[in-house]
């Protein structure tokens, strides 16, 4: 994420920390569901918990239970930086 | 009691209570109207959200998608439910602090100009029309099957339902009819789920059941299920693919950022009273949604198992193997008779052969047996419904699946009926012809758009396009091709300008809406649109349905370079960005309109 910015305002390290945060977490979206579930899949299939082919099962129910936790996280991390730059809503 | 009357007692009690909620929470100002006065409960508005989100398609399409293309149909599976996380990352926090009841007014204020606010209009039409044609036709046909009654007169009952409600409530009636819908349709679609998982595996859930071994044999079920259709000449369920693998990480790349995009589901977060709500709002959401979501697959997955054991009763090959036609179960016989189950006795012996016969290996082997191509013809989309008959459930769950399904399609058809109403009378009138409308006569106009809306789409629905299986996937890559950029940059992107958000919208809509065309166009199979083989003039074997992400990546491309050639955006508009970027001082939207 790039942008232009001439003069830095004060709130430069808030969105610092939001886009490092929205970063880790896009990592792990991308990793649960593109690339567990749809490129990696043959190789995890090789691996199986229960009846599931691990792969299958990343791209039919684990990448789903992943989103979850990801957006709850997200909101809680989310919730502590607005809170250290002082910009939380009253 | 007869399933008949049971259906009536079941399908108008929940009506009753739609329209008791609906006068309950009229809307008395336009605040209520577009965003439920700005004080939802995040969870109550994340419940509200999943029965917005999850159509006909989700309930009655999905698990018959997955049933008969495996592992391929995780796109639907992925891509409907990432797109949660991008929307509760990149737009609902920011939307929330904008404060305004828009998607095209986001847009038309953080590009400084009203055009750019027209073209943002036009998409939204275009992707929520396109959506609601669809779901239209799903209220006409689950109304006309159940209450036996005609296809018209059943979208008339649906019409008149929608009307009262929508037009009277506004957003506030909406969210809370939703609300109620959301509890009736996950119950109905969850109770036959753990009935049919205990019967095969023992096991009450039935996420967990799909992984679970078969009470009958003790083998896996998914890899009886890999077994039975392979030994039928099918694909390997756990391995089959929709296309390519580039074409599955287009489909789902498509369905979530179209997903993010879909004016009517970003809508919902203005409703919540702050930017820290809208964050966790869209987790609940996404909770709701799992709910239904990771039941899909045990539902898809055990539904072919039932049905593929009912037909091939022994060993394959064995003429006793196939179950002669006479002995056919009373599901069957009532499915045949609505002509989405046929059975053509193409070697005359009186039992039904079920296999594919598209396998020319397999085929080949078939003829050794006195078989002549597959007997029966499978429509994907009765698999829910038809699900508790195959697996002998009680009468009262089937009405309240039927109660269900009508739920899942009315509350997503009002909430891109108000979309595209806000959209009309908000945006184009209030916002650009007559800026000086009092709230009053606004109401009025919403109101009267709506109405239109309805009528619009009802009409849609009796003449629907050729295409209608396509359209929903139309309407996804619309919404991810045009208006998922223009938000994203906005936010992100400051730099961005009036000239390049335009171009790029433009550019995105008309390359997919081109392709989109073009193709279905060429191929046109009414109805098998998701499942058309692959042909040799797509783009890298990227099929039309999965083709919004690529119109995505030209509005990027177009708005960058656009952008680079002409004026910076102005330092009041940074500031703007700036502003957005932190809750700090968000304010409620009611009072922050006006």
């Amino acid at each position: 994420m790039t942008e232009e910015t001439n003069t830095p305002t004060r709130n430069d390290g808030h969105w610092r920390d939001t886009l490092r945060l929205l970063v880790t977490c896009l990592a792990i979206w991308f990793t649960v569901s593109y690339l567990f579930g749809i490129i990696l899949v043959d190789v995890l299939n090789q691996v199986r918990i229960g009846g599931y082919p691990l792969g299958f099962w990343f791209a039919q129910q684990g990448s789903i239970y992943v989103f979850i936790f990801l957006v709850f996280c997200y909101a809680s991390r989310m919730n502590k930086i607005d809170r250290h730059h002082d910009v939380h809503e009253q | 009691m007869d399933l008949q009357t049971l259906t009536y007692l079941v399908v108008g009690a929940t009506f009753a209570l739609y329209i008791g909620i609906a006068i309950w929470a009229r809307a008395q100002s336009t605040g209520d109207f577009y965003v439920a006065g700005g004080n939802v409960h995040p969870i109550a508005n994340g419940m509200a959200t999943a029965a917005d989100w999850m159509s006909a398609a989700s309930f009655i399409s999905m698990a018959g998608l997955i049933a008969f293309n495996g592992y391929g149909a995780s796109v639907f599976l992925m891509g409907w439910t990432g797109g949660y996380v991008l929307l509760a990352m990149l737009l609902a926090p920011y939307l929330r602090k904008f404060g305004k009841y828009t998607v095209p007014e986001f847009i038309g204020e953080r590009y400084y100009s009203d055009t750019a606010r027209i073209i943002a209009v036009i998409c939204l039409i275009l992707a929520s029309v396109t959506y609601v044609i669809g779901q239209m036709k799903g209220i006409g046909v689950a109304f006309s099957r159940f209450l036996e009654t005609d296809y018209d007169t059943g979208l008339y009952v649906g019409m008149a339902i929608v009307f009262f409600y929508a037009v009277l409530g506004g957003m506030k009636g909406i969210t809370y009819t939703q609300i109620a819908q959301y509890v009736i349709l996950i119950f109905a679609y969850t109770v036959p789920a753990v009935f049919i998982s205990l019967h095969l595996t023992g096991n009450p859930l039935p996420q967990l059941g799909l992984g679970d071994r078969l009470l009958s044999d003790g083998t896996y079920v998914l890899d009886k299920l890999d077994q039975l259709l392979t030994d039928l000449g099918f694909a390997q369920y756990t391995t089959q693919r929709m296309g390519n693998d580039l074409n599955m990480f287009f489909y789902t790349l498509t369905l979530m950022i179209g997903t993010a995009g879909l004016p009517h589901v970003i809508m919902r977060f203005f409703t919540v009273p702050t930017v820290k709500d809208a964050r966790i709002s869209a987790g609940w959401a996404l909770v709701f949604i799992a709910a239904l979501y990771t039941v899909a697959p045990a539902v898809g997955g055990m539904a072919r198992l039932n049905l593929t054991n009912t037909v091939q009763v022994g060993p394959v090959g064995d003429p006793s193997g196939n179950l002669n036609y006479s002995e056919r179960p009373e599901w069957f016989k009532k499915w045949e008779t609505t002509g989405l189950l046929k059975f053509e006795d193409k070697n005359g012996d009186g039992r039904i052969q079920y296999y594919n016969d598209k396998n020319p290996e397999f085929a080949k082997k078939a003829e050794q047996w006195g078989w002549k191509g597959s007997e029966l013809k499978v429509d994907r989309d009765i698999m829910v419904l038809a699900n508790p008959e195959i697996a002998g459930l009680p009468n009262w769950v089937i009405a309240l699946v039927v109660a269900g399904g009508l739920a899942a399609a009315l509350s997503t058809a009002a909430g891109l009926l108000l979309a595209i109403a806000s959209a009309v009378s908000h945006d184009l009138l209030k916002g650009i012809f007559f800026k000086d409308m009092s709230e009053r006569a606004e109401l009025r106009a919403s109101r009267i758009a709506m109405s239109l809306a309805v009528l619009g789409a009802g009409y849609l629905g009796l003449n629907p396009p050729d295409f209608a299986a396509g359209t929903v996937a139309i309407a996804f890559g619309l919404a991810a091709a045009s208006l998922f950029p223009a938000l994203i940059m906005g936010v992100f992107f400051k730099h961005i300008n009036r000239e390049g958000a335009m171009w790029g919208m433009i550019a995105g809509m008309t390359v997919t809406l081109l392709y989109v065309f073009q193709h279905k166009g060429i191929m046109f199979i009414p109805g098998t649109s998701f499942l058309g083989d692959m042909s040799p003039n797509w783009f890298f074997g990227i099929s039309p349905n999965a083709f919004g992400a690529v119109g995505a990546i030209v509005n990027f491309v177009v708005a960058f370079l656009v952008t680079k050639y002409t004026s910076p955006t102005p330092v009041h508009i940074q500031d703007l960005v700036d502003d957005i970027r932190i809750p700090k001082g968000s304010s409620s939207v009611v009072k922050g309109a006006h």
